[in-house]
């Protein structure tokens, strides 16, 4: 019976461990791929963590799946990057006070070949149209993310169905997305954070960049406590002041990666 | 090959230098998996012994479908049960979803199946003397099936060994339900599809080097127990 002694004691102390790790209070963070994989959340959020004695769980998923999980009301806030899916979001009294709370760009890497020859452009579905004639790979990443929904409303502006050989559905995050267009020598679209990130990793060059069209918004948006009772509101409004005020705003602007400023703020 | 190198010396690295992250994934891999083993046993081989003992109508249907849930893939389990845990879900008031009782109970349901069929084939392959023999010497039916589950150790044991083999590996139910959260629902596989998906492809390996030794050792322990 000394097996069963033993594996009571495992149980005990299994059970003990788990116990202790549910103790804090703990803020359920939704976020996109771009935010946890750049690095920049791991600066941002032990000086609040800190401060209002909490944990905050970050959940990294594509823009799409996080703004569900605001609705389902399984997060307390999300912070993500597309603004027509954040404004529905709010318009159905899902989220309430979304605010800005920095920004970077989109850009198209390409291999350095570049057999669609668009080296230069600044107009992305200009891009896009000149990628589809010449039928040259491209790696859509085919999430329903927030560069995802940029890169279909480029291909929208282009007026193009993408669809055929060269037209690569990946349904990955950013960074393998990168990596398979790396391997398969094909264009994408990469928020420019997560390219930064990966520059060591990949020889793709960013050839279509500075287009309006290409801006990209992060905004914070705490669940609305009247759909969802349970939602830690005090916190996720903390949160989101933290991430807005002066000194979330500060490391976010004073964030960098491999030299690089990652974020820009709203002046 | 410079890659592969590169994966074993940083997994030696990690192993030796006790890196507190990578320190912090081992536990909650090892805790969840465990105690998720435990729960499955527990439902497991009363089950298993109670098939493999009993003869009733319907008892070949009820190994099939034993058979096939083994079959059950690691998503399915995840998608079911984050329907069932999900605000909107059922249990949502139970708050479980993105916890590690989430990920212990979707890793119970894959094990349960595996520690029963086990069983099964352990307690039908049992020297069928074992029970009729302790009864005549006056044990009672309980005390005979301890008897019992006893002398097939060796099967029951490979049974919890095969089903913490599978929870222990798997990532579908453990990234759906637990959904990688940093120091606290983060595990082996999780931590390693995340590598992956960031091209640290060295890193990823090195932690799933990490990942075997620490089945090793579980298994070493275990086989301890089988010797007995």
């Amino acid at each position: 019976m000394k097996t069963v002694r033993i594996l009571a004691v495992l149980l005990t102390l299994s059970l003990f461990f788990g116990h202790t790790a549910l103790a804090a209070e703990r803020l359920r963070l939704a976020t996109t791929t771009s935010t946890e994989n750049s690095g920049l959340l791991s600066v941002l959020l032990p000086p609040f963590e800190k401060a209002h004695d909490c944990k905050v769980d970050v959940i990294a998923v594509g823009t799409g799946k996080a703004i569900k999980l605001g609705e389902t009301g399984d997060v307390d806030v999300i912070l993500v990057h597309a603004r027509a899916q954040e404004d529905r979001f709010v318009a159905e009294g899902y989220g309430v006070n979304r605010r800005d709370v920095m920004y970077n760009d989109f850009v198209i890497l390409g291999p350095t070949e570049d057999p669609a020859d668009i080296k230069g452009l600044t107009d992305g579905a200009e891009a896009l149209k000149k990628i589809a004639a010449a039928q040259a790979t491209f790696v859509s990443r085919g999430d329903e993310s927030g560069t995802h929904s940029k890169e279909k409303s480029l291909w929208k502006a282009a007026g193009i169905t993408p669809a055929g050989q060269w037209y690569l559905e990946a349904g990955r995050g950013m960074g393998e997305v990168i990596t398979m267009a790396t391997e398969r020598r094909g264009y994408t679209l990469a928020d420019r954070g997560t390219y930064i990130a990966y520059k060591s990793k990949t020889d793709l060059q960013v050839l279509t960049e500075g287009d309006k069209a290409l801006f990209n918004p992060y905004g914070v948006i705490p669940v609305n406590p009247k759909k969802h009772p349970h939602v830690k509101i005090e916190l996720a409004e903390a949160f989101a002041g933290y991430l807005t005020g002066a000194e979330g705003q500060s490391i976010i602007a004073n964030y960098r990666k491999n030299g690089e400023q990652l974020f820009f703020l709203y002046k | 090959m410079g890659f592969l190198f590169e994966s074993f010396q940083h997994a030696i690295s990690l192993i030796l230098s006790f890196d507190r992250e990578v320190f912090n994934t081992v536990w909650t891999s090892l805790y969840t998996s465990t105690v998720a083993i435990l729960l499955a046993a527990a439902v497991g081989v009363p089950f298993g012994t109670f098939l493999g003992l009993g003869r009733f109508a319907g008892r070949r249907a009820v190994l099939t479908l034993l058979n096939t849930l083994m079959a059950l893939p690691t998503v399915v389990v995840g998608l079911v049960l984050f329907g069932l845990f999900s605000r909107q879900g059922p249990l949502g008031s139970w708050g479980f979803l993105f916890t590690p009782w989430a990920m212990i109970a979707g890793q119970m349901v894959l094990a349960t199946p595996i520690v029963a069929n086990y069983t099964v084939a352990a307690v039908a392959g049992a020297d069928p003397r074992i029970m009729t023999t302790a009864l005549t010497l006056g044990a009672s039916r309980l005390r005979a099936m301890r008897q019992l589950l006893l002398e097939t150790r060796f099967g029951i044991i490979a049974a919890i060994v095969a089903g913490f083999g599978r929870v222990i590996a798997e990532v579908g139910v453990a990234m759906m339900l637990g959904g990688n959260i940093r120091g606290y629902t983060r595990t082996m596989t999780t931590a390693i599809a995340l590598e992956t998906s960031k091209g640290e492809f060295a890193f990823g390996l090195a932690l799933g080097i990490v990942l075997l030794t620490v089945a090793l050792v579980v298994n070493l322990f275990l086989n301890l127990l089988q010797q007995r």
